[in-house]
């Protein structure tokens, strides 16, 4: 029988500042990162411009196409390869309008300086103020999500256990953000939806591992048994399930990164990032639990001598 | 031996009987997006305000030709913002019979602002009455895009309404999104009006003033040779003398060279302006304007009393239908302006396809392999079961007559990682269960039974997940929420009703069970 991660005893809850020491180097790296950069680096669904896929009917170099774009006036324009040198993805982040003309002179400009045929494959054009709805709207929704999986989680856990979700699941988004910010990635609607899917998934470990302690205290306090052991002995014993779980996502978000084509790939990316991290961060957040007990116990009892003196 | 074990069987079976009825046959029963089939997207907006505008600047003219006809003289109507109508009489002894036959000829408006003394008043449209006429705006709006995408010729378009005044255009299977857009997005606004030609149009173009009631409009003809366009001003009359709304049927036609021409008939009521315009006007040029541009100026010959006209210009065949095609299905009431719009060319949509199948494909392998290798039999039972998920997803997916994008085959692919999750935690249950010493049947029940309530919450954080995601999303996004809620429910099912069913048929039956192949 395979198996891994029988009788584990790591002892987690002892090793947690190490925890809180790399969870907060990557915060603050994801948002170094992302301020460097001048804030998110949104894609056109939430900025509005234009973006145009375009295929070559034989490899170009970026050169060539940005001396096909040169002859005619479109302003600033982002050209990056899509897949292999026959494709290419041309942003104007210009609020301008959608024009038929546009497709057109592409097309022609392009095939003009490159001599070979060349296929507008999709276009978009996002108008300045759908995008600034949208780009409002994503960040409720991110908040949205966060907010229900803090109340479904208070209402069948503890008030405790909503609150450390929630920030496991905050960790998560911004670690995935600075990923996407340090690898010069867009958040484009797909991007968005990976996030939330990130929300809702990352937080299954944490669950599990929430619904072991509960289970665990259930049973009673053994002698000499405190919280950090309980929280250890939770942990350990649903490490497999933890590590088993997130392992057949990640496959599944690896064979999209691998195989799902150009469009879906940072939408794959971030949720490659987001499961990894969120794999970790159920870990690392359950330990949070040994200090929220702590501290709530240690005020009780300030609280408590005040009383006493009072 | 386990109880309702029949019962159960028929259920699955059932549920795998209905799920393949209605996905047979795949080809049919599954909608692809148009990001897959390729297609167009747009988001129009409607210029309500402009339309407010037009119709008021146009009930203005009406004002002042029934003031006349009473023989109330006046000096001066004009718009006032969106809605309001300024009246300047020429002399403040008409005022009282103005306002009284205005109340009463124009009741969508009140009377603002009156001065009796000064021989002023101001008509300002109800608020009730704007409100209607903004809705009736976006109705027109929808309906007459409608009408020109069915004449068109597109299969399975859809056309709606989307917030206030916006409109949602797709069409999937698009071979020219451009000649589409332009035949969507054009207002065709069609008016017939007399040329001034005592004006000389060239002076006004440099920049003299225009006297009152004319304007300025130019001509647009492009050199057959030399594909140059030439912009050619001409001074036309303010008042249109007919509209679009005067035209009962268009139609294309070939003059004696093969130029193609739209031949216009006019209503009835049309065709006799018509003939009444075109009997005072012997010899004059007559202009037929769309959207603000000059087609074409013909000189009137003789009286017209056919109710039949032509508009010229050098057009292709092509253009010819587009236009026969705006000018039947009606004008916009407002200009509308493309607020987004998504294309994706038919051989992307075919790429995206072959990368969807790979990718499912791939995902599946993969997960099939490592939980066969990890869990041996219990693997394969899972294996099973993600089978029968996807099975149903995809099910589901045809019956509730969802659409299936590419983020779609995205949340497909992740619904295979996420559907053995649930097999997962209950097996690594059963094996815990095991190992603290329960014989094979009692692990098998306490491991069903614990891992049933972590399994029920995990799904619900994904749902709330996914939820939001519909809400927010569009298009491409909804469907990427549709198929996550639906792989998550369909594992609710799959992974613990149907792989407990297959447990209990192999271990809880007949004489003791020894071992377990987990």
């Amino acid at each position: 029988m395979l198996q891994i991660f029988v009788n584990a005893k790591y002892d987690f809850v002892g090793k947690r500042r190490w925890f809180y020491v790399v969870s907060g180097g990557f915060v603050v790296l994801s948002l170094i990162s992302i301020l460097f950069r001048g804030g998110l680096n949104y894609g056109i669904d939430f900025t509005g411009g234009t973006l145009i896929q375009v295929r070559y009917d034989k490899p170009v170099t970026v050169d060539v196409v940005r001396r096909g774009l040169d002859q005619i006036k479109l302003g600033q324009a982002v050209i990056q390869q899509f897949g292999d040198a026959q494709e290419y993805l041309i942003r104007l982040h210009q609020a301008g309008e959608s024009s038929e003309a546009l497709s057109k002179q592409v097309v022609d400009a392009l095939s003009r300086a490159s001599g070979s045929q060349v296929e507008i494959r999709r276009l978009e054009f996002v108008g300045p103020q759908v995008g600034r709805d949208l780009q409002l709207q994503a960040l409720y929704a991110v908040l949205a999500g966060m907010a229900g999986i803090l109340i479904y989680v208070a209402f069948r856990f503890h008030f405790r256990d909503g609150v450390i979700s929630v920030a496991a699941i905050g960790h998560d988004v911004i670690v995935t953000l600075g990923a996407l910010s340090v690898t010069h990635r867009e958040i484009s609607l797909p991007v968005l939806a990976a996030l939330l899917t990130i929300v809702g998934y990352s937080i299954n470990d944490t669950i599990v591992v929430f619904d072991r302690i509960r289970e665990t205290r259930a049973k009673g306090i053994r002698k000499g048994q405190n919280w950090g052991d309980l929280v250890n002995l939770a942990l350990n014993q649903t490490l497999s399930r933890t590590v088993l779980t997130s392992f057949t996502v990640f496959l599944s978000a690896l064979v999209l990164l691998l195989f799902g084509g150009e469009v879906l790939h940072d939408f794959s990316f971030a949720l490659l990032v987001g499961v990894v991290t969120g794999t970790y961060s159920s870990v690392a957040a359950a330990t949070l639990v040994m200090d929220w007990e702590s501290w709530s116990r240690a005020r009780s009892r300030a609280s408590g001598k005040l009383h006493a003196r009072a | 031996m386990p109880r309702r074990l029949w019962l159960r069987i028929g259920l699955v079976a059932v549920v795998a009987a209905l799920s393949i009825f209605y996905l047979y046959p795949p080809r049919k029963t599954i909608n692809l997006g148009l990001d897959l089939q390729g297609g167009i997207h747009l988001v129009l907006g409607v210029d309500i305000d402009k339309a407010l505008q037009i119709q008021t600047d146009r009930t203005a003219e009406r004002v002042r030709s029934s003031l006349e006809g009473k023989g109330l003289a006046v000096q001066k109507v004009e718009r006032r913002g969106n809605s309001e109508i300024a009246v300047q009489l020429a002399s403040p002894q008409a005022w009282s019979e103005a306002q009284s036959f205005l109340l009463k000829e124009f009741p969508a408006f009140e009377i603002k602002e009156p001065d009796q003394s000064a021989g002023r008043l101001v008509l300002s449209m109800r608020p009730a009455e704007i409100t209607s006429q903004r809705d009736s705006f976006v109705r027109q709006g929808l309906e007459t895009i409608r009408n020109r995408v069915d004449q068109f010729g597109v299969a399975e378009p859809s056309i709606q309404q989307q917030g206030d005044n916006r409109i949602l255009v797709q069409l999937p299977g698009i071979q020219d999104p451009n000649r589409a857009k332009a035949l969507i997005g054009k207002t065709a606004h069609l008016e017939f009006k007399l040329v001034d030609d005592r004006i000389d149009p060239a002076a006004i173009a440099s920049g003299s003033t225009l006297p009152p009631g004319v304007e300025l409009l130019y001509e647009r003809r492009v050199d057959p040779e030399t594909k140059q366009e030439r912009r050619i001003p001409i001074v036309v009359q303010k008042k249109a003398m007919l509209s679009g709304a005067d035209v009962a049927d268009a139609e294309v036609r070939l003059d004696q060279g093969n130029q193609p021409y739209v031949s216009l008939t006019l209503t009835p009521a049309g065709g006799k302006v018509f003939a009444q315009v075109t009997t005072d006007n012997v010899g004059k040029l007559m202009a037929i304007v769309l959207d603000g541009n000059v087609y074409s100026a013909p000189r009137i010959q003789e009286r017209i009393p056919s109710g039949q006209a032509q508009i010229t210009g050098s057009f292709t065949l092509e253009q010819a239908r587009d236009l026969k095609i705006v000018l039947k299905a009606g004008a916009l009431p407002a200009p509308v302006q493309i607020l987004e719009e998504r294309t994706v060319g038919p051989s992307l949509g075919a790429d995206s396809i072959r990368r969807g199948i790979l990718s499912t494909a791939g995902a599946a392998i993969a997960v099939v392999l490592f939980m066969l290798v990890y869990y041996r039999l219990s693997g394969l039972i899972a294996d099973l079961a993600l089978a029968l998920n996807l099975l149903i997803l995809l099910a589901a997916m045809a019956g509730f007559r969802a659409t299936l994008t590419l983020p779609g085959i995205a949340g497909v692919v992740l619904t295979i990682g996420m559907a053995v999750d649930t097999n997962i935690l209950i097996f690594e249950r059963i094996r815990e269960e095991l190992r603290s010493g329960k014989t094979v049947r009692a692990a098998i029940d306490s491991g069903f039974s614990r891992a049933f309530r972590t399994v029920i919450d995990t799904h619900v954080t994904v749902l709330v997940s996914a939820a939001i995601l519909y809400q927010f999303g569009t298009g491409p996004v909804k469907g990427f929420a549709v198929t996550l809620a639906i792989g998550i429910f369909a594992s609710l099912f799959t992974a613990v009703f149907f792989t407990r069913l297959i447990f209990d048929l192999i271990y809880m039956r007949g004489r003791k069970v020894e071992s377990i192949s987990i």
